[in-house]
């Protein structure tokens, strides 16, 4: 564990100051850093719309908000918290640490880099700008299914061509994601070396190539439809709005692993570091991660099986759709047989897994019961998929990207967090997330449907204890803040090893690293990783 | 004291909730307290709860089973124990066996699920055919060997106290949200096919009893089936997003003998016909009003809101608006509550000549709309005509 991190100060650093270093950024790290600032803010924003929706549905009747103001929170919270939210805040983190961790100096393309992070912002005040605009902002649900999306007023191109220019981001980061990993490793970094964040991060960047521009083809065929009178989804027309929804769906599926995928990264990372001791399987960890994408350009259809496909298409989705449970559970066996004679410690980050492998599981279990097509009938567009992706996006996505900014916290400011309080934060997130969530199974079992905003008497206590544990939880991340802040600020100085545990090439380098990370490619070898 | 009162409530039964939480007892379970899926009152739907049973209880014990392995390992192997890391980083005996043995277990759930699935597809052999039709937001249930239609509304009592802010408890409403004017009739013991379509956007109909939903798009029409078992009122309403109204479009199944079920046909005819041939009878001023607040709050007010003002840059205001008050623009006010217009659907195929009298007038007639306009349902006869 030499460091080699003092000998290359000086020679590059004709970096830029003041706003001028943050807009005209090339340096990942600066890129990677107002990633990960951007969706903290989103974060909340989508969450403050979350504090709303539950703060309507605390109790039946309505109270706060207007049916329309509430379908379009419903929308924008899942759009913010998607697009704005989980997805930037793992490309921060690929910006952040890729570099780092192949033994890089830098992204392969610095300058689409700065152009893939600028896009965001501009897509995003185009997003929420119009929830101030006459009409109010879009209200047909985050999927957009037409006919109910047409009937959007002013705010409809604007959600179109925000969409646009998120798809655009995307792909401009996953090309350069992927063109960093295949052209820029150490010598000796192998693609069988490569630490499982960076391999799950390539799956992830090859999912985004071949989604995003699905997505971009069926907003495009709306906003056609809306303004120049084709009809590929008006029936009256000879079109088919069920069409969109397989396009849609061909698109979001795969959508579903890029938000997950680089949690499972995060979760590889962690867990070996905190067991002491190798992550158990990492040849599988690799062709499950590859085995899950591929799968996920086949299932899509399992998000529509009540539109009345033929039988044999519902079972085919069925089938493909249970089968994805076999490479996750070989993921999740593998995380338990890391930890299995390790030799444990529970920091924050390690907690935060730990979480993560328990919810992400359960969260896998009510996916795979609504995989079972006859019983989807009842759970479809009920609260039990509410909790579902919400164990599978936040106790899982959002809990690994809390983790992970825990792990690498000290590396990238040179600070060590306060543990007392990161481990505080933690216990108030796994609780009250869960008095949020899992009420919300009972609810959909029951017989609530989702996306309403307000219900029958006999849903109105689940509903209470769930809007408690939603304010609790809210009210929590104020502390992540405050958390993040205080370590940026200062705390205990950070070593370049950080945790006894870890392994990899982030490790030899100074906390914070150089401006430009690698300068002279290290040497990888074997031993790098060994324990 | 709503919250107090509930969370009392909830915190006494928490212990019950939560010892419960990986569902040990499914009959405790249904009984009090809405934790699980109904079993419903047809063969399929009885099927449906134990198809999602077993696959609970499926994961149930596979999550117990891996959950223990992690916390004995969180307990036991802890560097604060003194415990040296082992060194091994994988098996390949134990990967092939926890591949293999997950997809053994999917295949016996695949295999159960296959014959209900194909049991649910078939509707042959049906005896009495109902298509029902989503518009935004109501119900049209069409009798298809009868000569039946009907229109179901969100009940009057739901509407007024489902109004922001309307101080009226939600207790006090019967069925709070999941009742409608008027009910589907359906006979017992009978295969009935329920076809599902829309008019506008896509809605889904769903009656958790009967153990399915099923999305009712426009332009398609899907195919269902069901036999209910028991005599009852069975409630549920749309699930999918249809826009400002999708949480107050209830459906509500009364299932009667076959021989009530007759009756109730029969009479259900006679009424509809005589309500057609009223249409040339004159009406006063306070029954068109009277008429048309009832046909206004199950038709017109979730977009032009009790007051008439609409939704700024949404729905227009009718309160002061030209086409409610201008005298010359009559015609054209009748035209487009039968024709419907942009965003708005039409409604001469749902409302009769007298209801659209009865709304046209009273919405000529509300709010500062004091225009002393009366509209005969002959009136809007002759307006159809054109």
């Amino acid at each position: 564990m030499s460091t080699i991190a003092h000998a290359n100060h000086d020679h590059h650093d004709h970096k830029p100051t003041g706003i001028k270093r943050w807009l005209f950024s090339t340096n990942h790290k600066d890129i990677g850093t107002m990633y990960l600032v951007f969706s903290l803010i989103m974060f909340f924003i989508g969450g403050s719309m979350a504090m709303i929706i539950r703060a309507e549905l605390f109790q039946p009747g309505l109270q706060f908000v207007d049916p329309q103001f509430y379908n379009s929170m419903v929308t924008v919270h899942a759009l913010v918290m998607i697009f704005g939210a989980v997805m930037p805040a793992g490309v921060g983190l690929a910006n952040w640490m890729i570099p780092i961790m192949i033994g890089a100096p830098d992204m392969a393309l610095p300058r689409m880099n700065n152009m893939s992070f600028w896009i965001m912002p501009f897509a995003f005040a185009l997003l929420l700008g119009t929830l101030f605009i006459e009409g109010g902002g879009p209200a047909g649900g985050w999927t957009m299914y037409p006919p109910l999306v047409l009937q959007t007023g002013k705010a409809f191109p604007f959600l179109i061509f925000a969409v646009h220019f998120l798809g655009i981001s995307s792909i401009m980061g996953a090309i350069n994601i992927i063109a960093t990993v295949f052209n820029m490793r150490a010598p000796g970094m192998t693609l069988m070396r490569l630490p499982l964040f960076v391999w799950t991060w390539v799956i992830t960047a090859f999912l985004l190539i071949a989604s995003m521009p699905v997505l971009a083809g069926a907003v495009t065929m709306l906003l056609t439809d809306k303004y120049f009178g084709t009809s590929f989804f008006n029936a009256a027309g000879g079109g088919d709005p069920v069409l969109f929804q397989h396009i849609f769906w061909f698109f979001g599926h795969p959508e579903v692993y890029i938000l997950a995928l680089p949690a499972f990264g995060i979760i590889s990372q962690i867990i070996p570091t905190f067991a002491r001791k190798p992550l158990f399987g990492y040849a599988s960890m690799v062709y499950a991660t590859a085995s899950i994408a591929i799968l996920s350009f086949f299932v899509w259809a399992h998000h529509m099986f009540t539109v009345g496909l033929p039988i044999n298409g519902e079972l085919f989705f069925m089938y493909a759709t249970m089968l994805i449970a076999v490479p996750t559970g070989v993921k999740v066996f593998n995380w338990v047989a890391t930890m299995w004679k390790g030799a444990m410690t529970f920091e924050a980050p390690m907690l935060f897994a730990l979480a993560f492998v328990i919810l992400f599981t359960i969260g896998g279990f009510s996916g795979l019961m609504l995989g079972i097509t006859p019983v989807d009938f009842q759970y479809h567009d009920t609260y039990f998929v509410v909790a579902h992706f919400h164990y599978v996006l936040l106790t899982g996505a959002v809990f690994a990207l809390m983790a992970s900014v825990y792990y690498w916290l000290p590396k990238w400011t040179g600070n060590m967090y306060d543990e007392k309080l990161a481990k505080i934060h933690f216990w108030l997130s796994t609780i009250f997330a869960n008095v949020l969530f899992f009420p919300q199974h009972f609810l959909g079992l029951a017989g609530m449907p989702r996306r309403i905003p307000d219900y029958s008497i006999q849903f109105a206590d689940f509903n209470m204890v769930s809007s408690l544990g939603g304010f609790a939880y809210g009210i929590s991340q104020l502390l992540f803040i405050y958390i993040v802040i205080k370590c940026v600020l200062g705390g205990k100085k950070a070593t370049a090893q950080v945790w006894e545990g870890a392994r990899g090439l982030e490790w030899t380098l100074s906390s914070p690293p150089p401006y430009h990370s690698f300068t002279k490619p290290p040497k990888v070898t074997k031993a790098l990783m060994d324990y | 004291m709503h919250l107090n009162k509930s969370m009392a409530r909830f915190l006494s039964n928490f212990s019950v909730i939560f010892s419960l939480l990986f569902f040990l007892n499914p009959n405790l379970l249904h009984a009090a307290w809405g934790l699980n899926m109904t079993q419903g009152v047809t063969p399929i739907s009885q099927d449906v709860y134990n198809m999602h049973m077993t696959s609970l209880y499926v994961v149930t014990i596979i999550g117990i089973l891996v959950f223990s392995v992690m916390f004995w390992s969180i307990f036991h192997h802890r560097k604060s124990k003194g415990v040296k890391p082992a060194k091994f980083s994988h098996s390949t005996t134990v990967e092939v066996i926890w591949t293999l043995i997950p997809f053994a277990i999917i295949v016996a759930l695949a295999i159960p699920a296959t014959k209900l699935l194909a049991r649910m597809d078939d509707t042959s052999k049906s005896e009495i055919t109902v298509k029902a039709t989503g518009y935004q937001w109501k119900w049209k249930y069409d009798y298809i060997d009868e000569d039946i239609t009907l229109y179901s509304n969100l009940a009057a009592d739901s509407v007024d106290a489902s109004q922001k802010n309307s101080g009226i408890d939600p207790k006090t409403a019967d069925n709070y949200l999941r009742n409608t004017d008027t009910a589907l009739v359906l006979p017992v013991g009978k295969k009935i096919r329920i076809m599902t379509t829309a008019s506008d956007v896509i809605h889904a109909w769903w009656v958790p009893d009967l153990g399915w939903k099923r999305d009712a798009i426009p332009g398609f029409i899907n195919d269902n089936w069901t036999v209910i078992n028991k005599e009852g009122i069975y409630r549920g309403q749309c699930a999918e997003i249809c826009g400002k109204g999708h949480g107050y479009m209830p459906i509500v199944v009364k299932a009667v003998p076959e021989k009530e079920y007759l009756a109730w046909v029969q009479e259900t005819k006679l009424a509809l016909k005589s309500k057609k041939d009223s249409g040339d009878k004159e009406l006063s001023m306070d029954e068109l009003k009277s008429k048309g607040e009832a046909v206004y709050k199950a038709n017109c007010l979730a977009c032009h809101q009790a007051n008439g003002q609409g939704i700024k840059g949404v729905f227009p205001a009718l309160d002061g608006s030209p086409i409610a008050t201008v005298k010359t623009r009559i015609t054209e006010h009748i035209h487009q509550v039968i024709y419907g217009k942009n965003n708005m659907p039409a409604f001469g195929e749902q409302l009769s000549d007298t209801d659209i009298a009865a709304v046209v007038t009273y919405e000529r007639n509300v709010w500062g709309n004091k225009t002393g306009d009366i509209i005969q349902p002959k009136d809007v006869a002759a307006s159809r005509k054109k």
